[in-house]
């Protein structure tokens, strides 16, 4: 028997090695910028100045020490509406990126393990849905179903879950064949047992970066739903239906600028935030080398 | 009863769009118990199929496999029958063969009951200390990795471990270590190992007995010591004149002319006889079956005749009147 050989000093593990990512501006931009949405989103009742439906100022002032924003053409506070407008978008975009994920995620993975008809079933109902811009779908959805946020927020699940079911179908048949599952195959695991052991603790990583760029869609999407009126209806302050009324009173620019800003800034930082997770997971990015020590 | 038999056994693989493959073309071997088996040949000559065939990870398209007179059914959705699980297989590369999000302990678990315990003593075994239980696969080096994946492999209690290429990943020092400690497990366990390897100065050293694979067929078996006294395929002797040898003689390995072929195009008759510097007439013609040539030695070529007696191709070629072909 060979002697036990000591083992090398162990550095703690490092589970996801975040540090060279908080190096690169576009994360902490992004993560910066998300952060305080979440922030404006959960103390909007503190921060805003002013009741977002409270019509009680002069319409149509422009911006000013007493109103940053200005007022909108029914005299109510355009600050106070954008930063309420964040209390809808933001928790309905992390609802439903999640519902479509589980959706999608379910499905893929029942796709990848059972593969056969199941497989080539979901496979081409998520082509049927791809073939269609998503804003047109979720149009047609919408307008099925009868306008409204709940609504917009259904087609827009049902626009999305696609992404995942590809996305966990592949990684399902990849690292399905990855020789570690044959391993554990071979002590005698079920293919069930392994998949919910082996394979899906190994795709979490992908399907969180798809979430993280999936919220920016899924933002935009519901911001452009209420625009087209189908979304949002008043007086609910949804920035996307701002930015519509904002359209009707191009004179007074401040009424669609500032909702719209804020859709831009959220959609960014999400963005960012995704890129950054992807660079962070994704094993060919070049400063996370292999630490292994021999 | 033999540990691990296969008959004939043949691998195909489909490709859309294009003709089948067949990676291994009939294919025979016994592993008897507590023996080392070598099995040799180049890459692409179908020896890691064979092994995945072995254990059941892909099917056989003809051909039996039987593990202690069990045959071996390939691997469904369902959990393997126990009994199978006493045939383990250790793979090439243990960077991919550990799964990088579970800790060591729990994957060692995986090969039945006896808890923590059980997972320290399978780590001293194979030479690591029981606190290894608690790391993760990427805190180990490319050895200690290849130690846990045979751990896990003795989890299961198995009777016959098929390891395909359980070395090529690993450098000079490791590669030495695990092959002693292979053969050590062997010994003290009663062990059969199934040593998939193109590495022949390693296989030397380690196996009882050699099977060597040309293009999907076994073209010669052997107790160890006699193949390398004394090789009655063209293709060992190629095989074993191409290692090298650092005994300061000046002596270059000589290189077999010509490239494997295409497993999906093999040439007719003897696979072999389009590199073979004694193919005569027949080769091209006939496929030579593996025949025994003594009792303990078989090998498929013509130049050799059943009874024996065994002698070197360059000899029978001169005994048959064959002229060798000069490159």
């Amino acid at each position: 028997m060979s002697e036990p050989l000591a083992l090398p000093r162990f550095r703690r593990r490092p589970r996801l090695r975040l540090g060279p990512a908080w190096r690169q501006p576009l994360a902490i931009a992004g993560a910066t910028i998300a952060v305080a949405w979440f922030l404006i989103a959960i103390f909007a009742p503190l921060v805003a100045p002013y009741d977002p439906l409270a019509q009680s100022f002069t319409p149509t002032q422009a911006p000013s020490g007493a109103h940053l924003f200005g007022t909108d053409e029914l005299g109510r506070d355009v600050l106070s509406r954008v930063i309420f407008g964040a209390r809808i978008t933001i928790p309905i975009a992390l609802l439903l990126v999640g519902l479509a994920a589980a959706i999608g995620g379910l499905l893929g993975a029942v796709a990848g393990y059972l593969r056969g008809i199941a497989d080539g079933l979901v496979m081409r109902i998520a082509d049927l849905v791809f073939a269609f811009p998503p804003i047109i779908l979720a149009m047609v959805v919408t307008a099925v179903l009868g306008r409204g946020l709940r609504n917009a927020a259904l087609a827009i699940v049902v626009v999305a879950w696609p992404s995942y079911a590809r996305v966990v179908r592949g990684l399902v048949l990849s690292v399905g064949d990855a020789e570690y599952v044959q391993s554990a195959r071979l002590l005698g695991a079920s293919a069930r047992r392994a998949l919910f052991r082996d394979v899906l603790p190994n795709i979490a990583g992908p399907v969180l970066v798809l979430m993280t760029l999936d919220l920016a869609n899924a933002t935009l999407l519901l911001s452009g739903l209420s625009f087209l009126g189908l979304g949002a209806q008043p007086p609910h302050p949804e920035w996307g239906s701002m930015v519509a009324t904002g359209t009707q009173y191009f004179q007074f620019w401040w009424m669609g600028t500032f909702p719209g800003l804020a859709i831009f800034t959220a959609v960014l930082a999400f963005n960012f935030l995704g890129d950054s997770l992807r660079d962070v997971f994704d094993p060919q990015t070049a400063w996370r080398s292999e630490d292994t020590q021999d | 009863m033999s540990a691990l038999e296969l008959h004939d056994v043949e691998v195909t693989y489909e490709r859309r769009g294009r003709e089948s493959v067949r990676a291994v073309a009939g294919a025979s071997l016994i592993v008897e118990r507590g023996q080392i088996v070598g099995l040799v040949g180049e890459s692409g000559c179908g020896k890691s199929s064979l092994a995945r065939a072995a254990v059941g990870l892909v099917k056989a398209s003809a051909g039996e496999i039987h593990f202690e007179g069990r045959e071996v059914a390939p691997l469904t959705r369902r959990a393997r029958p126990r009994e199978l699980t006493r045939l383990q297989m250790v793979f090439q590369n243990p960077y991919s063969s550990l799964n990088p999000r579970r800790k060591i302990g729990s994957q060692i678990a995986d090969g039945g009951g006896g808890g923590r315990k059980r997972v320290a003593e399978l780590l001293e075994l194979v030479g690591l200390p029981p606190n290894a239980a608690t790391r993760f696969p990427h805190q180990f080096s490319g050895g200690q990795r290849q130690r846990i994946a045979i751990a896990r492999a003795l989890a299961a209690d198995p009777s016959v471990i098929v390891l395909d290429e359980p070395l090529a990943s690993l450098d000079a020092s490791a590669q030495a270590q695990i092959a002693n400690l292979l053969v050590n497990l062997s010994r003290e366990l009663g062990l059969s190992l199934l040593l998939i390897s193109h590495d022949l100065a390693i296989v030397r050293h380690v196996a009882d007995v050699v099977s060597v694979m040309y293009l999907g067929v076994m073209v010669e078996t052997a107790p160890t010591r006699s193949l390398w006294e004394v090789p009655l395929h063209p293709y060992t002797e190629a095989l074993i004149g191409a290692v090298p040898l650092a005994d300061g003689s000046g002596f270059l390995p000589e290189a077999l002319p010509g490239e494997v072929p295409d497993p999906a195009h093999p040439p007719s008759g003897c696979r072999f006889h389009p590199r073979c510097p004694y193919a005569f007439e027949r080769c091209p013609r006939d496929e030579p079956p593996l025949l025994p040539v003594t009792e303990i030695r078989r090998a498929a070529c013509w130049l050799q005749e059943p009874g024996g007696p065994p002698a070197r191709p360059a000899e029978r070629a001169a005994q048959l009147g064959v002229a060798a072909r000069v490159e």
